[in-house]
């Protein structure tokens, strides 16, 4: 008989195989499903995870990763703090948005000025807009002790609100024919996030990402910040005797993540996206909580697991245009992704055993 | 421009040189972006429509691709890009949140050829087209005024555009012209597919009393919600939806690509394709009324079918005045009939509509 056994502690081998293997499963599996389709599976693996990075066109897609990742691995870096320190921030979506609204707004204020203090002061609204929001949920929850994973998440569809509000009032396009939408920001040269090295894909906000990787890193493994964090999450008794202040943690974790996503609204608005929509927002606050997971929490994990998200992004859409595949198979495909990294993850912290039976 | 624009556009055109183009032997390839799966069942599922159309009527000499369920923003010109290096000689954007992608694009690839639908920005390469859709609403009020007994009919909008105001305002003005009580409430979804917040605008509306449920969202759950509700009538949207008729579906409007696809496809194939801007009605047959069910009383029946030849010869406008603006002020005189550039941005409401347009 198949028995599970609880570990003594979690197997450190198993933590960093478990992405690889759900990755191996989810191909497999996704070729079987491919293959009920009645597509050649070999061939739609390549494409959905080769095709972006060796192909003949690779040479556009690889910054496409680069572009499509980055929002990813900044929300996901930013949530991973509150995640390991017990602090759930689901409103990432919503700090996105109203990171977005306000850089947006201080770089439209200025239109047509040109000047190179613009896009800065636009970086730095960007920022303080996501963090505002999710003070809300964080000052609550210190304050009146709400559950801040329902005010965050709540917040979201607020935000979503203002958003359309903005799209069709106060940063509506003047020239736009009373079509909803603000001025394109990617044309507005003090104002666009543009690209560091033409056709790189790296913009400032893919250059901000890999920062913050390398900032959180050190953080959290070499400064007593770090250690706090992973104290609060695994024993907030001993985190209080050891002199954390379990409010001002709440605070600073919110504070970190919702500056991010609000970093992460305010490149994407002046560079990819290049304007306020009422659509504006796709999803990149809640996809980002599958890479902060896929990623195991951590900065390196999570930036391969943003690249990795990416890559089912882009493939996926070659796919579809050129093998035909519809949507709903990739979006299977991601599912499977995060199903079998928690199916998996049970190795991490139990062992299969064969239990004898004893006579 | 900016060097580093030039440098982007020549690394592209460095790959396009590499790439595939498409000479004289292969099959013309055209491309589709849809904003929606194209089994939403409305507006991409037409669209899918007269995909499948060119497919039939060219056979082997053109080969059509397709990406479903595309964001608007950075992803929507990813997929462009995409199509465009895979070597479609013909893209249509179906939706107008890909407007300044797809101009984006379209000046990276002169030698594509795009085509927007419902935008206004054009160029060498880029033609931009749309039904006129109101029609359909004129017609679709003169039933629904004489059908509701509540004297409320209900509107599910989506956003408050141009082409959706003027949707309300020539289905209100051709309700009022039979049925001088009538009342229009409208839900505002800011969404064009989502059928848990289309089938929650419509039990609320129906809440609130109409018995007539018009939407300009491309789902068919306001159908089943009047289903359910029992005494409540509908009208198909994007697409006939004849499987909820006779009742409560007893008409609709349909919107049919294909004639337009199958001429713009040729055009391309002949070499002699030109950016134009086309806005075609029931005349051309880009907008059909879905046939009037036994659940419509017969003289109702007759009237709308005489309405509908009268718009189809041209012979009336369904804006035609005396119409007043909301505010009591003129905006039509006796007689005269609306010009298509006050149509085309039209951000007002007709004189008895209430509420405001989300500003």
């Amino acid at each position: 008989m198949i028995m599970l056994e609880k570990r003594p502690q979690p197997s450190r081998g198993w933590t960093f195989a478990t992405p690889v293997v759900a990755v191996v499963l989810t191909m497999f599996f996704g070729g079987l499903l491919f293959a009920a389709l009645g597509q050649d599976p070999l061939v739609t693996i390549r494409t959905i995870f080769l095709d972006p990075l060796f192909s003949e066109f690779a040479w556009f897609y690889r910054p496409q990763l680069l572009i499509k990742g980055a929002p990813l691995v900044l929300i996901a870096i930013g949530l991973s703090f509150g995640f390991r320190a017990g602090i759930w921030n689901i409103g990432a979506e919503g700090q996105y948005i109203v990171g977005a609204i306000c850089g947006a707004a201080v770089g439209l204020a200025f239109y047509p000025m040109e000047s190179f203090i613009i896009f800065p002061l636009m970086v730095i609204a960007g920022a303080s807009g996501g963090l505002l929001w999710a003070m809300i949920p964080g000052l609550l929850r210190v304050r009146f002790g709400t559950n801040e994973i329902l005010v965050s998440l709540m917040l979201v569809y607020v935000a979503e609100q203002l958003l359309a509000s903005m799209a069709l009032g106060a940063l509506r396009n003047p020239d736009g024919m009373g079509f909803p939408g603000s001025r394109n920001l990617s044309q507005y040269e003090s104002a666009a996030n543009l690209e560091i090295i033409a056709g790189s894909g790296m913009h400032w906000g893919v250059l901000t990402a890999f920062l913050a990787v390398i900032v959180a890193y050190v953080a959290l493994s070499r400064h007593i910040f770090g250690f706090n964090v992973r104290l609060s999450g695994q024993s907030p008794r001993a985190a209080r005797f050891a002199g954390v202040n379990p409010g001002l943690l709440v605070l600073i974790c919110m504070a970190i993540s919702g500056a991010l996503a609000g970093l992460a609204g305010l490149f994407e608005v002046a560079g990819p996206a290049g304007q306020i929509s009422i659509d504006f927002n796709v999803g990149y606050g809640f996809t980002a909580i599958i890479v902060a997971f896929l990623g195991r929490l951590h900065p390196v994990g999570i930036l391969l697991a943003g690249g990795l998200m990416a890559l089912t992004y882009i493939g996926g859409e070659i796919a579809q245009s050129n093998l035909g595949l519809p949507i709903a198979a990739i979006q299977i495909l991601q599912g499977m992704l995060l199903f079998f990294l928690l199916a998996v993850d049970v190795l991490t912290n139990y062992r299969i055993t064969w239990a004898r039976k004893i006579a | 421009m900016t060097m580093k624009t030039l440098l982007a556009g020549a690394t592209l055109a460095l790959g396009l040189a590499t790439g595939a183009t498409a000479d004289g032997h292969e099959p013309t390839t055209v491309g589709f972006v849809y904003v929606g799966p194209i089994g939403d069942g409305g507006w991409t599922y037409e669209h899918n429509k007269g995909r499948l159309a060119v497919e039939e009527h060219f056979g082997d000499a053109v080969e059509t691709v397709f990406v479903e369920s595309v964001p608007e923003g950075a992803d929507a010109e990813r997929v462009m890009t995409q199509m465009a290096l895979q070597g479609a000689d013909l893209i249509f954007t179906t939706s107008f949140g890909y407007m300044d992608q797809t101009i984006a694009v379209a000046e990276k690839f002169p030698d594509v050829k795009f085509e927007h639908a419902t935008g206004y920005k054009r160029a060498d390469n880029v033609s931009t087209y749309s039904a006129r859709f109101y029609e359909g609403r004129a017609v679709q009020g003169h039933i629904a005024g004489q059908m509701t007994e509540s004297n409320i009919i209900g509107y599910i909008a989506s956003f408050p555009i141009p082409e959706v105001i003027r949707g309300i305002n020539a289905a209100f003005i051709h309700a009022q012209e039979v049925n001088p009580d009538v009342e229009f409430k409208i839900i505002w979804a800011y969404t064009w597919f989502d059928p848990a917040k289309e089938a929650e605008a419509a039990s609320v509306l129906i809440e609130q009393g109409a018995d007539v449920i018009l939407q300009h969202t491309d789902s068919t759950a306001p159908q089943a919600a009047a289903q359910a509700a029992g005494n409540v009538v509908t009208f198909g949207q994007a697409s006939d939806m004849a499987e909820f008729g006779p009742f409560p579906r007893v008409s609709s409007i349909i919107d049919d690509w294909a004639p337009y696809y199958i001429a713009r496809t040729q055009a391309v194939i002949d070499g002699t394709w030109e950016s134009t801007d086309t806005w075609d009605g029931i005349g051309p047959g880009m907008v059909a009324i879905g046939e009037i069910s036994d659940a419509v009383p017969a003289e109702i029946k007759a009237s709308a079918e005489a309405l509908i030849e009268r718009l189809r010869t041209g012979e009336y406008h369904a804006f035609t005045g005396p119409i007043n603006k909301q505010d009591g002020s003129v905006w039509l005189a006796d007689g005269e009939v609306a010009d298509d550039g006050t149509l085309a941005g039209m951000n007002f409401y007709v004189e008895g509509l209430t509420g405001d347009i989300p500003q």
